[in-house]
């Protein structure tokens, strides 16, 4: 599959915006989770296809975003992008260097380099531990000695994610949820990385403490010129903090664009039920499509053929089932705007006529709401 | 809210443009400079600021509930007369006098005589010694032993945590009693040794299976996680991440069990597999004891009393510890 996939080398190309060099990069990537049943010998039964080969490249100095709904996939690319987790499949470039099934010696370099944000931030930090302890902790693994030691270091990371340095000796438990995430993005720092994986980092979060992670991590990335590969489920924000976004479903990447390509000229139908979710507060702006999709998100063991998202498309054909789309620059496409669909919508978000609702007890519900 | 496009990009620097309560620290965050005040800063430390870890909290609460001081007065006592008996216990418990059997209490000693004649007051006090001494030599041995080969099986996983359960299954299939007899009956020793042997033999499953689970639990949180990123080997984070955070419910079990090995030891030294004589222990005397309940019962009542209380306050203890540790529970 991972053939009929635009490669990442065209995205670059004759792109002034990204005469960047490519940080990390993975083809056809794939986790494929093992399924375990019988009696009384257990074999594999299947496999949960969490990630089913996805192409995607992370610039220098960029943000990528990663969107798509819950169990689609994202956290898995993430954790394998950081080699969390070893893929089943495909293939990890990290600055030329193949490091899909690379060791821990071999990859001892490399993670200084590419540091993660988890999501929950009271799971991510050891209890156990000081402030200052787990900041540290990266550069005693690694050996790094900054000059003016490794406490002065600390007190600066406290500083620069607007925590008080005097807090060096405090545990976790003492501090609130953003201020633990601070902690955490401290942490990730500490090695100054080329690339930081962050994994919903405000999803956990209250909605006014999101903003200032938010700018926070915006701030690092812009004044420290770290690539970021921002994982989350709300459009809004990866709107706010992603220069380019992907987009996923179950397992596949269906949309790739720069950010005003994908918000504002979406191609693919998933992206553009996706879009007409969110929600809009400006009562005088033009009104939006609105799209509702019928079903449930197919099982990843047994995804459907061809187009994964044929089952819950309006414009689903025969060929659909059959052929699965390449995720190509179709015709329309600004440069860089790859799209994965044999029948794309047009590259817009404005309402087009009738709303689409495509679950017939919503659409009873409507109707029986408007006769009333 | 009035401006509700906070994300919009147009919104330039970078800034969100005040959203409510949150403009203020926005503007704190994007200068880098402003700390966060009081209000916002960590909550519940002491008045000197000084940190706090769990085992701390922990022992802040345990000075306070009575079943631990109680408990843990009565340990420290043990302790004390086992390793000292000499100090509330002026005579020797093997100078026995058979005329003297089965006598009551009398100046000089308190408790009686037993069937032999020997002072039941001083066995009593010498028995202590054998149990604590089983108590915690087969609880460390047990603690060492499980914790280790739990804590491996739970971080690896795979074919060895396959196997690990396997003989812990096997091992939980042995009647305790029926094995002591077994495997007692060969061995011709009146030292400890061998009743600690079979109980670290057979104790140490019951250890491996909650240092197991509990790794297997504190495996998966992100800090680990976020430790491999890091590029940490195995050990740093077993030592430095895993076990700190999963040794609690082997404390916790391997105290209560402490008071299970030492009424282990009385009922083998009862049956005649464990210590025997002329070793001094409370299962000893409670079976030389009991032919003569009906005539002596003194004889029987102090080594079964002290026996008694001392398991009390071992599992007793092992409450309180894990109350103190694992607030969730209470």
């Amino acid at each position: 599959m991972s053939e009929n996939v635009t490669l990442p080398e065209q995205q670059g190309s004759s792109d002034g915006v990204r005469e960047r060099r490519e940080l990390l990069s993975v083809e056809g990537m794939a986790m494929h989770f093992p399924i375990y049943g019988g009696f009384p010998f257990k074999r594999q039964v299947g496999a949960v296809k969490a990630v089913d080969g996805i192409d995607l490249s992370v610039y220098e100095g960029e943000s990528l975003g990663l969107v798509g709904e819950s169990g689609c996939g994202k956290s898995t690319t993430g954790r394998m992008m950081t080699r969390l987790l070893e893929p089943t499949g495909g293939k990890i470039t990290y600055r030329g260097q193949d490091i899909t099934h690379a060791g821990r010696r071999q990859l001892a370099p490399i993670r200084s380099e590419i540091q993660m944000i988890f999501q929950d931030p009271y799971s991510s930090l050891n209890p156990r531990q000081t402030v200052g302890t787990i900041i540290k902790s990266p550069m005693e693994v690694n050996g790094v000695n900054p000059s003016g030691g490794r406490e002065n270091r600390v007190r600066e990371l406290l500083e620069l994610v607007g925590l008080n340095p005097e807090h060096y000796n405090r545990f976790p438990h003492e501090f609130s949820g953003g201020q633990r995430q601070r902690i955490g993005v401290a942490r990730a720092l500490a090695l100054q990385p080329k690339l930081i994986v962050a994994d919903e980092p405000v999803s956990a979060l209250d909605v006014s403490i999101q903003a200032q992670v938010v700018n926070l991590l915006q701030k690092v990335q812009r004044e420290m010129g770290i690539a970021f590969v921002f994982i989350a489920h709300d459009l809004a924000i990866v709107r706010h903090f992603s220069e380019r976004v992907a987009v996923m479903y179950l397992g596949k990447v269906v949309e790739v664009a720069d950010r005003d390509s994908l918000y504002n000229r979406p191609r693919h139908p998933y992206t553009h039920a996706l879009l007409s979710a969110v929600p809009e507060a400006d009562v005088d702006s033009a009104s939006k499509e609105r799209i509702r999709l019928e079903g449930d998100v197919p099982s990843p063991v047994n995804p459907p053929s061809g187009c994964r998202f044929r089952t819950r498309c309006w414009k689903a054909q025969d060929k659909c089932a059959t052929d699965e789309p390449p995720l190509v620059q179709i015709s329309g496409n600004r440069e860089g705007h790859l799209t994965a669909c044999h029948f794309p919508e047009d590259p817009t978000t404005e309402k087009t006529g009738a709303d689409i609702v495509l679950d017939p007890a919503l659409a009873q519900l409507e109707k029986t709401a408007d006769t009333e | 809210m009035p401006e509700q496009k906070p994300w919009d990009e147009t919104t330039g620097s970078g800034a969100i443009s005040g959203a409510g309560a949150g403009g203020a620290m926005d503007l704190a965050v994007d200068e880098g400079t402003t700390l966060e005040k009081t209000p916002g800063g960590p909550e519940g430390t002491g008045p000197a600021g000084k940190p706090r870890s769990l085992w701390s909290d922990a022992w802040r609460d345990l000075r306070r509930n009575p079943v631990f001081i109680v408990s843990g007065l009565i340990i420290l006592f043990l302790v004390v007369i086992s390793i000292w008996p000499s100090l509330i216990a002026d005579q020797d418990p093997l100078n026995c006098d058979l005329a003297k059997a089965q006598e009551g209490s009398r100046p000089g000693h308190p408790f009686g005589f037993d069937g032999q004649g020997c002072d039941v007051y001083t066995r009593t006090v010498y028995g202590a010694r054998t149990s604590v001494a089983v108590g915690v030599l087969s609880t460390l041995g047990v603690s060492l032993l499980g914790g280790v080969l739990g804590g491996l099986a739970g971080f690896f996983g795979g074919g060895w945590d396959a196997v690990l359960s396997r003989i812990t299954d096997i091992f939980f299939g042995i009647p305790v009693v029926l094995g002591g007899l077994v495997f007692l009956s060969v061995v011709a020793s009146s030292t400890v040794w061998p009743v600690i042997g079979f109980i670290v033999l057979l104790g140490w499953p019951q250890i491996a299976r909650i240092a197991r689970g509990s790794v297997i639990t504190v495996k998966q949180n992100d800090y680990v996680q976020a430790a491999r990123a890091l590029g940490a080997s195995n050990s740093r984070m077993m030592l430095r991440h895993i076990a700190p955070n999963a040794i609690a419910p082997v404390i916790v079990v391997a105290t209560i069990a402490l008071g299970t090995f030492i009424s282990l030891e009385a009922t083998l030294s009862y049956l005649g597999v464990g210590l025997k004589p002329p070793a001094v222990s409370w299962g000893i005397d409670i079976s030389a004891a009991s032919q003569y309940v009906r005539n002596a019962p003194h004889m029987l009542l102090w080594p079964a009393g002290a026996l008694a209380v001392t398991v009390l306050a071992f599992i007793m203890l092992g409450d309180a510890v894990r109350d103190a540790l694992d607030p969730k529970l209470r």
